[in-house]
C-alpha cells in the first residue's frame, strides 16, 4: 500500500520535472504554442520510455519464472493497490483480486444466520435434467414400488455408464415422471423415517492409486458432485484436470452464507480437500471473499493443501468461473474441475462417516416468505416441507436456486441436485400504466436513471415481470459492466447466434458457464435470453467440436 | 386502470384480418401499459430498464434544445427583418409563436413519415413496433435548417428510414445514424437548401402563420399593407429589406473567409452570442449551455457513452491544437484558436446526441475511444481544411459509423489472439 503511493509520487514528479525544466526556457507568448507542443512531445517521450521499460521489466519477471500471480512487478501501482483498501484480517502480502464490474441485486428476504428446527421429510427426488449434457432417457435401475437405500445407484447415463447417480435417501421409489418424448423428469423416493445407508467399504487413502480412488468415488455415487469447466458438465473420470477450483462464497442474491454452512464441518471439508488433492497434479484453488467485514470461516482459512485466492467485488465475484478467469484461465483443451463448497463436505463424509450423506444447509429466502430461514436438507428434498405455512400470499413463484440461475419449481417439486437455496418471489403478471416511464414500486436496476439509486441500502422485493419486451441488441457496454472478465459478451453471443465456431472459441466461450452471464441477462435492456443462448453455444461445441 | 384495460381489450383489432391495425394497437398498448410478460427460463428477475425508457430519456434530454430552437427560429426571423432587436426578451411572445408555427409542421412531418414507415414494416414483418424512431424522430427536426421545405424533409426521412434502417433489418441493425442520414440526404440531394448563408434563417410564412395572423401583423409592423408586387416571394422581399450589415452568414462561414478575426469583427456575432445560441443555425444545436445540460443528463443516467464523448473532445482539441501550430496567421481558418472552435458550429450537439448512438458507434469499450477520437479529429479537418463543407461533424460521424465495425473487428482480434497466446504458452 505504502509502496504503491511512493511509486505514484515518483512517477508524477519525474513527468512534471521534465515539464518544469522546459517551461523555464520559454517566456514569450507568441511562441507559447510551439513550446507547449514541444513540452507535450517531451512528456510523451518520457512516458513512452517509462512504459516500455516497465513492460520489459514485467516480461523479464515472467521469463524468470517468478510466479507473479497477483503480485505487481510494474513501477506503476495497480489501481487496486491505491484504492482497494484491504480488510484488516488480511496480512499485507496476500494479493487481492479487485473486481469492479458486477452488481449486487439488493433483494429483501435474506434469512438470519440461525438454523430453523424444521425436519425435512417426505419425498426426495433425483432428476437427470439437473445434469448438463445427460441423455434424456438414462438407464434406471429401480422400478416404481421398489425399496432403495441412501447411496444405491438409481440410474446412469448410457453414454457414460461409469458415472453412477445415487439415491439421496432410503425408501420406496414412488414415481418416475416423464416429460416430452418419454424423457425422464425425475425419480421420486418417499423417504423412510429413519434413513438407512448403503454399506460402504473401507478405503485406504494412504496407499491408493488415483485410479482406485476414482473407482471408489464413482461406485459410491459422489462423483456427480464434481463438475468440469468448460461446459459445466459432470467431470469425466478419464481426464486429469489441470487444477480444481472451489469458491467459498456465494455472491448471488439471497444466497446462503457458506461460512455459516461450514460450522462443525471443518473435518469433512478438509477430508474432501485431501481427496481432491489426489485427483489433480495441479493445485486446488480456494476462492475467498475479501469484501466482508468479518473474516471468513476458520474452516476455509485453516484449509491445508490449497492455494487461497482472495476476491473483492460485487456479484459475480463468488462465481467459480470468474475466479478461474483471474487465477488460471481456461484455454482450449484445458480441463478444470469445480465443486461447490458444501459438496466437498459430502465427499469428506463418505470417508469420515462411511455413508453417502448429502445433507447441506439450505437458505429458504425471499420477500414473499413470512420468515426466511436456514434449514438442513438432503439433496433433492421436497419444497413443500420447506415453505409450508410460511408463504405470505399465493401469487408467487418458487425457484430452486437463486433468482438469476435457479429453476422454477412447483410447490410440490424438489430441490435441484446442486442447489442449496430456495427463493420465493412475486409472480407479477400485471399491466402497469406507463410502467416503463414511472415505475410505481422500486425495482432493481443497474441503470442510474431511477431515483432508488440515491437510497443506499434500500432492499427491494423481487418480482418476475420482464419490465419490457424482447428487442434486438441495441445498448452496448452494458454486459461488460457486470461481467468482470476480459471477454466481449455481446460479440460472443452474436457469434453463437450465427454458429461461428472459431469466433466462439476465440472470444472465450470455454471460460463461461451460463451462471456467469446471468447478471448480463438480468441487466439486458433488450431482454435477451443470454443464459440459454450460451448453453446452446456450449452444447453445439461439445457435440460437434 | 382496470376500465382502460377492459376498453382496450374490447377494441383490439384482429391480428389475422388486419395486421397493420393490430401492430398499431399493440404499439400504443405497450406505450400506455408496460406489458404483463413474466420471465420464463433463465433469470427470474429482470432489470427495470427497457429500450423504451432508454430512448425516451434521450428524447427528454433534447427538450431544452426544442424550447430554445423554437425561440431562436423566431428570434432570427425578426432580427433579419430588423424588428425586436432589443435583446432576448424583446418580442418574446411573437418570436416563440413564430418559431412554434415553423417547427410544428417539421416535427409532425418527420414523425408521421418516419413512424408510418416503421409501423408498416413492423406489421409486414409481424414483430412489435420497436422504439428506434423515437430518438431519430426527435433528432431530425433539430438538425434541419428552419425553413426546410416539408416535402424535402419527408423525402429525407423516408430515405433514411427505408434505406438506412429497414433495409438492414430494423432497430439495432442499422450501420449509419438515421438522423444524420436524413440530413446528409438533404445535404447532397438539395445542397442549396442546407448550405450557404441564407438557409439558416426562416424568412417565409407558412399556412399556420397566416392562420394565426402572424404575416399580417409583421407587415403592418413594417408599415406595409401588402407584399409589393415586384417581389415574387416574401423571402426576396425580406432579403432586400434587411438592415445594413446583415448578411445571414454563419460564424463558420465568416471564419472560413477570414479566421477568428472576421467572426468577432463582424457586427453580428460576439462569442457570448455564439455560446448562448442566438445565432442562425440548424434548429436545435445553437445553444451550447442547453445542449450541455442535456449532455449532463445523458452522462448522469449513463445512457450515452462517456468514452465516446471524452475521446471525441480530445480528438477535436488535439487536431485544433495541431492546426494552430502550423500557422501563426490569425486571419486564416487554421489559425482560429482551438478553444474557439467550440463556440462555432454544432460540436457539442454532435458529440452528445449523434456520435454516441450505441447502434452505430463502436461496440467495444476500447473501440469507443478510437471511434470518438477519429470523429473529433476528422470532423475538425473537414470543418477547417475542406472548402466545400462548412461543418464537419455530420460527415465525420457518418464516416466513422462505417468504420466502427472495422475498429471493433481489430479490438476483438486482439482479444482473440491474446487468448490464442495462452494456449501456445501453456504447451
Amino acid at each position: 500500500m505504502k509502496n504503491a503511493k511512493i511509486r505514484l509520487v515518483l512517477i508524477i514528479s519525474i513527468l512534471s520535472s521534465a515539464h518544469l525544466a522546459h517551461a523555464q526556457g520559454s517566456g514569450e507568448l507568441t511562441t507559447a504554442f510551439i513550446v507547449g507542443f514541444a513540452v507535450l512531445v517531451l512528456v510523451l517521450l518520457v512516458a513512452a520510455v517509462t512504459f516500455i521499460a516497465d513492460n520489459l521489466m514485467q516480461i523479464e519477471a515472467k521469463n524468470m519464472g517468478i510466479n507473479n500471480q497477483g503480485a505487481n512487478f510494474s513501477v506503476f501501482p495497480k489501481l487496486s493497490e491505491l484504492f482497494g483498501e484491504k480488510p484488516e484480517y488480511l496480512d499485507g502480502n496476500q494479493p487481492v483480486t479487485l473486481l469492479k464490474e458486477g452488481y449486487d441485486i439488493p433483494l429483501a428476504g435474506a434469512p438470519a444466520p440461525a438454523l430453523a428446527s424444521i425436519k425435512v421429510s417426505g419425498t426426495h427426488s433425483l432428476s437427470p435434467k439437473d445434469f448438463v449434457g445427460m441423455s434424456p432417457i438414462p438407464k434406471i435401475l429401480f422400478a416404481e414400488g421398489e425399496e432403495v437405500k441412501a447411496g444405491d445407484t438409481l440410474f446412469f447415463d448410457k453414454k457414460r455408464p461409469e458415472i453412477k447417480y445415487a439415491s439421496p435417501v432410503s425408501g420406496e421409489v414412488v414415481s418416475i415422471t416423464r416429460g416430452e418424448k418419454r424423457s425422464i423428469n425425475e425419480i421420486v423416493i418417499l423417504a423412510d423415517k429413519e434413513i438407512s445407508y448403503k454399506e460402504i467399504k473401507e478405503f485406504d487413502l494412504k496407499d491408493c492409486t488415483r485410479e482406485s480412488l476414482i473407482e471408489y468415488l464413482l461406485e459410491n455415487g459422489v462423483w456427480p458432485f464434481i463438475r468440469q469447466r468448460p461446459f459445466d458438465i459432470v467431470a469425466d473420470p478419464k481426464d486429469t484436470p489441470k487444477s480444481i477450483f472451489i469458491s467459498t462464497f456465494d455472491s448471488a442474491p439471497l444466497a446462503p452464507d457458506l461460512n455459516f454452512a461450514m460450522e462443525g464441518q471443518g473435518k469433512n471439508f478438509q477430508k474432501g480437500l485431501d481427496i481432491l488433492g489426489k485427483l489433480t497434479e495441479g493445485k486446488i484453488h480456494l476462492g475467498l471473499n475479501a469484501s466482508m467485514e468479518n473474516k471468513p470461516s476458520s474452516v476455509f482459512l485453516d484449509a491445508k493443501g490449497v492455494q487461497k485466492n482472495w476476491f473483492k467485488g460485487p456479484h459475480p465475484s463468488g462465481n467459480v468461473g470468474i475466479q478461474i478467469h483471474h487465477t488460471d484461465p481456461i484455454a482450449k483443451g484445458d480441463v478444470v474441475w469445480v465443486m461447490n463448497a458444501q459438496d466437498v463436505n459430502i465427499l469428506g463424509r463418505l470417508f469420515n462417516d462411511k455413508k453417502y450423506d448429502t445433507e447441506r444447509l439450505v437458505a429458504v429466502s425471499g420477500a414473499e416468505l413470512i420468515e426466511p430461514k436456514y434449514i438442513k436438507a438432503k439433496q433433492g428434498a421436497n419444497i413443500e416441507s420447506m415453505v409450508k405455512d410460511n408463504l405470505a400470499n399465493d401469487q408467487i413463484r418458487i425457484v430452486s436456486g437463486d433468482v438469476l440461475t435457479g429453476k422454477k419449481v412447483e410447490q410440490t417439486g424438489h430441490l435441484g441436485f446442486f442447489d442449496d437455496q430456495v427463493t420465493v418471489l412475486k409472480e407479477n403478471n400485471n399491466y402497469e400504466m406507463f410502467g416503463w416511464l414511472i415505475g410505481m414500486t422500486p425495482r432493481p436496476t443497474i441503470s442510474k436513471s431511477y431515483p432508488q439509486g440515491l437510497y443506499k441500502g434500500l432492499k427491494m422485493n423481487a418480482e418476475t415481470n420482464t419490465h419490457g419486451e424482447h428487442r434486438a441488441f441495441v445498448v452496448t457496454g452494458q454486459y461488460e459492466s457486470v461481467l468482470p472478465m476480459d471477454i466481449y459478451p455481446q460479440h460472443l453471443f452474436k457469434s453463437i447466434i450465427v454458429n461461428d465456431f472459431e469466433r466462439m472459441e476465440g472470444l472465450g466461450i470455454y471460460e463461461l458457464a451460463p451462471e456467469d452471464v446471468a447478471l448480463c441477462e438480468f441487466a439486458c435492456t433488450s431482454k435477451q435470453d443470454l443464459q440459454s443462448l450460451l448453453a446452446q453455444g456450449l452444447e453445439t461445441i461439445r457435440e460437434q467440436g | 386502470m382496470k376500465p382502460i384495460l377492459n376498453f382496450l381489450e374490447k377494441i383490439e383489432p384482429d391480428k389475422e384480418k388486419s395486421p397493420f391495425l393490430h401492430t398499431l394497437f399493440d404499439g400504443f398498448h405497450t406505450f400506455l401499459f408496460s406489458p404483463n410478460h413474466v420471465t420464463k427460463d433463465g433469470v427470474h428477475v429482470r432489470d427495470a430498464m427497457d429500450l423504451k425508457r432508454t430512448m425516451v430519456l434521450v428524447v427528454l434530454a433534447l427538450q431544452l434544445c426544442y424550447v430554445f430552437g423554437t425561440y431562436n427560429i423566431g428570434h432570427q426571423h425578426y432580427l433579419a427583418l430588423g424588428l425586436h432587436t432589443e435583446g432576448f426578451f424583446d418580442g418574446l411572445g411573437a418570436k416563440l409563436l413564430y418559431g412554434l408555427l415553423q417547427i410544428l409542421p417539421i416535427f409532425i412531418v418527420a414523425h408521421v413519415v418516419g413512424l408510418g414507415i416503421e409501423f408498416y414494416f413492423a406489421a409486414k414483418k409481424g414483430h412489435p413496433i420497436e422504439e428506434g424512431f423515437l430518438v431519430s424522430g426527435a433528432l431530425i427536426p433539430l438538425i434541419m435548417p428552419p425553413d426546410i421545405p416539408l416535402w424535402m424533409l419527408a423525402l429525407a426521412v423516408a430515405f433514411a428510414v427505408v434505406i438506412g434502417k429497414e433495409a438492414f433489418g430494423g432497430t439495432g441493425m442499422n450501420v449509419v445514424n438515421i438522423a444524420l442520414l436524413a440530413r446528409v440526404f438533404v445535404f447532397f440531394a438539395y445542397p442549396t437548401e442546407i448550405s450557404g448563408d441564407l438557409c439558416w434563417v426562416s424568412y417565409d410564412y407558412n399556412l399556420l402563420h397566416s392562420i394565426f395572423g402572424m404575416q399580417a401583423g409583421t407587415l403592418e409592423a413594417l408599415g406595409l399593407d401588402s407584399l409589393p408586387e415586384k417581389f415574387a416571394s416574401f423571402k426576396a422581399f425580406a432579403l432586400a429589406n434587411t438592415p445594413d450589415g446583415w448578411t445571414g452568414a454563419t460564424p463558420l462561414g465568416l471564419a472560413a473567409k477570414g479566421g477568428w478575426d472576421a467572426v468577432i469583427s463582424s457586427s453580428q456575432y460576439s462569442p457570448s452570442q455564439m455560446w448562448w445560441g442566438t445565432i442562425p443555425g440548424s434548429i436545435g444545436e445553437t445553444c451550447k449551455p442547453l445542449v450541455l445540460l442535456g449532455t449532463l443528463m445523458l452522462l448522469a443516467t449513463k445512457i450515452a457513452s462517456w468514452r465516446v464523448m471524452l475521446s471525441m473532445l480530445i480528438g477535436a482539441v488535439f487536431t485544433g491544437f495541431i492546426m494552430n501550430i502550423t500557422t501563426g496567421d490569425p486571419t486564416s481558418f487554421l489559425g482560429v484558436p482551438w478553444q474557439y472552435h467550440f463556440y462555432m458550429g454544432s460540436f457539442f450537439f454532435a458529440m452528445a446526441f449523434m456520435a454516441t448512438d450505441p447502434v452505430t458507434a463502436a461496440s467495444t469499450n476500447t473501440g469507443k475511444w478510437i471511434y470518438g477520437f477519429f470523429i473529433g479529429s476528422i470532423g475538425m479537418i473537414i470543418r477547417v481544411l475542406n472548402p466545400a463543407y462548412p461543418e464537419g461533424w455530420m460527415l465525420a460521424i457518418l464516416f466513422m459509423n462505417v468504420f466502427a465495425p472495422l475498429i471493433d473487428h481489430y479490438v476483438l482480434e486482439s482479444n482473440i489472439s491474446k487468448r490464442l497466446k495462452r494456449i501456445t504458452s501453456a504447451q
